[in-house]
């Protein structure tokens, strides 16, 4: 009786997400990065609260001063706080990244499951669509977009998102094309369910395990983009603080040599909020897919 | 082999047509007045409403879209694409002058991130969950999230300005004769730093080939053959496990041609991506247009070649 009850316990205890949550919470990495990423986020989203400064007031009596106990890492030309304007940046950078990524997933599971589940003509059109876009460099067709828009940081959102879609539109695809096949989605059809019902309920949670992981790993994608977008002052415009923009000074030699509390505080934020998030989604996908030996 | 060669050329015919498409969609989608844009804004000024209706329509400017399509089209296969608002040099000519540095630098960046990645990738696999393999990693996750300006800008504030070693920027020291030490002199630093996240790419797909190669039967086999390790390593796997990355090396130009965009730009190489970068700002959409439509087809035959490559080393790929 009670061995019973225990072997039954055991059995709830070892669901499929558990197992995955139990594979990923022993990805040191990942955990490393969740701690950081998450210290990151509060500080975004708290700023109001957190910032000890404003962070677009200007005081030009304090002119380039170096990191001091008031301003710990400095102010700059404009005598802006720096730790202030780093905090309200990465507000900025984690919004167009997640918001990037937002648009192109979407955008790549309408086209994804279209293409895989009606397949012939549909399918032949959006994967030559596909290979058009993959063909495009990405970089170069973004700035042009942004030149065409104008830049702010809607616009970079928008370019990234217009331009990300075609590989992972490539992964619901495929995905949609072995699920098809299944044997449950056969008794699904046979049963009379409409399409859309069968693409929403027996199809698409299927795909939704590699794509958050393609989706991790493009959020950190988005924000180097976006970080390299504003450093070229196509991004997000001045006096909103961007991690990307507050480096852009230091392309003055001047700048670089003499005041490097502009432009290493803010690098050092880009490269550590990406390397978090591409820990995580190193860990989601050893903890989603069992025979994870997938690099991407 | 000729069936699927045949093949691989028919299905990039469409993908060409529809880069041609989307590179002219992006000029139709840009401000300005396409007029203002061949004639010059003050040329328009001294015309009459009449006289810029009738240089409209003998441009073809009047013509429903598809049929400028058309017209850019035939004068963009012929190397036509165009004269830029300034200089006096055409679109084509100024693409010629600049291809020769960013060919430079990609080639010599891929090399250096080959060199430093694959190796990474090997001792990744071979000691799987070591602490070797925990530090390499690291490394390559590093190499992957680092954004390049930062890299270029550590990199010029240490060994340009507090060092002295490598120059800041250029192609070769100013007025100076041209010499062979002095290009690669000024080669090292951008080259490495664009090099720097594709080795963290090699690093990682090494990595990961490796250890599925070795796990294959032949492998076993080759062990158990009494082979060398070094033997059954050099030869059997890693040959096997670098065959895939045919395909990787080859998506990895479009990659290459974007991060030239920014390195070129903060080391001030004279290559195509500062060219687009100079366009962008002056607004100078005929020179970026032919920067897109040049470097698609590139990558779009190198994709092809890839394809076709892979198959010569692949058998299993041709027979599927």
């Amino acid at each position: 009786m009670t061995n019973a009850l225990q072997a039954e316990q055991k059995l709830r205890v070892d669901t499929p997400a558990r197992r995955a949550l139990r594979r990923f919470t022993r990805h040191r990495l990942a955990m490393l990065g969740l701690g950081v990423l998450l210290i990151l986020v509060a500080l975004a989203v708290l700023a109001p609260a957190v910032a000890p400064h404003s962070p677009t007031k200007q005081e030009l009596s304090l002119y380039r001063k170096p990191p001091n106990q008031d301003h710990w890492l400095g102010t700059d030309t404009f005598g802006r706080d720096v730790f202030t304007r780093l905090i309200y940046a990465g507000r900025v950078s984690l919004s167009v990244g997640l918001v990037a990524v937002g648009i192109y997933e979407t955008i790549a599971i309408l086209l994804g499951a279209v293409a895989g589940y009606y397949g012939s003509k549909v399918d032949w059109v959006i994967m030559r669509a596909v290979d058009v876009v993959m063909t495009i460099p990405t970089m170069i067709v973004i700035i042009f977009l942004v030149s065409i828009l104008g830049p702010s940081m809607y616009n970079s959102m928008l370019a990234i998102g217009i331009m990300g879609w075609p590989e992972p539109t490539r992964l619901v695809r495929g995905q949609i094309l072995s699920l098809r096949e299944m044997d449950y989605v056969t008794a699904a059809r046979s049963l009379g369910l409409p399409t859309y019902r069968i693409i929403l309920r027996h199809v698409l949670p299927g795909v939704v395990a590699p794509l958050v992981v393609h989706a991790t790993f493009g959020v950190a994608g988005a924000i180097l983009l976006e970080a390299g977008l504003s450093f070229l002052g196509l991004g997000v415009p001045p006096p909103t603080p961007s991690w990307g923009n507050m480096m852009s000074s230091a392309q003055t030699l001047n700048i670089l040599e003499r005041v490097p509390w502009l432009w290493v505080p803010p690098g050092i934020a880009i490269m550590l909020s990406v390397l978090s998030i591409n820990f995580i989604g190193d860990g989601l996908r050893d903890a989603l897919d069992p025979r994870g030996m997938e690099t991407g | 082999m000729t069936k699927y060669i045949i093949q691989r050329v028919l299905v990039s015919i469409p993908i060409f047509f529809g880069i041609t498409v989307i590179v002219y969609a992006l000029y139709a989608l840009a401000p300005g007045d396409p007029l203002a844009m061949l004639l010059g804004e003050r040329a328009m000024l001294e015309m009459t409403a009449e006289e810029i209706e009738a240089a409209r329509e003998s441009l073809g400017l009047n013509d429903p879209w598809h049929e400028r399509y058309f017209d850019w089209f035939s004068r963009a296969i012929r190397g036509d694409l165009g004269y830029p608002l300034t200089g006096g040099y055409t679109v084509m000519e100024l693409l010629q002058q600049r291809i020769g540095p960013t060919l430079l630098l990609m080639a010599t960046a891929f090399v250096v991130s080959l060199l430093v990645g694959v190796p990474m990738g090997i001792v990744m696999a071979l000691k799987q969950y070591s602490w070797i393999d925990y530090l390499v990693t690291v490394l390559a996750f590093a190499q992957l999230s680092i954004p390049s300006f930062f890299l270029a800008l550590g990199a010029m504030y240490v060994f340009s300005l507090k060092l002295d070693v490598f120059p800041t920027s250029g192609l070769q020291t100013i007025g100076a004769p041209f010499s062979l030490w002095d290009r690669i002199h000024h080669l090292i630093m951008p080259s490495f730093i664009l090099a720097a996240y594709f080795a963290g790419v090699w690093a990682r797909y090494t990595r990961s080939s490796m250890l599925e190669t070795m796990h294959l039967e032949f492998v076993t086999t080759a062990r158990a053959k009494g082979l060398r390790e070094r033997v059954v390593v050099v030869r059997h796997a890693l040959r096997n496990a670098l065959l895939p990355m045919i395909t990787v090396a080859s998506l990895s130009l479009g990659h290459l041609l974007g991060g030239s965009i920014i390195i070129e730009t903060i080391f001030q190489w004279p290559g195509l991506g500062m060219l687009g970068w100079q366009a962008t700002l002056n607004r100078e959409y005929p020179i970026l247009m032919g920067i897109i439509l040049i470097a698609s087809t590139t990558v779009l035959a190198s994709n092809l070649l890839a394809d076709i490559l892979y198959a010569v080393v692949d058998p299993r790929i041709r027979y599927n």
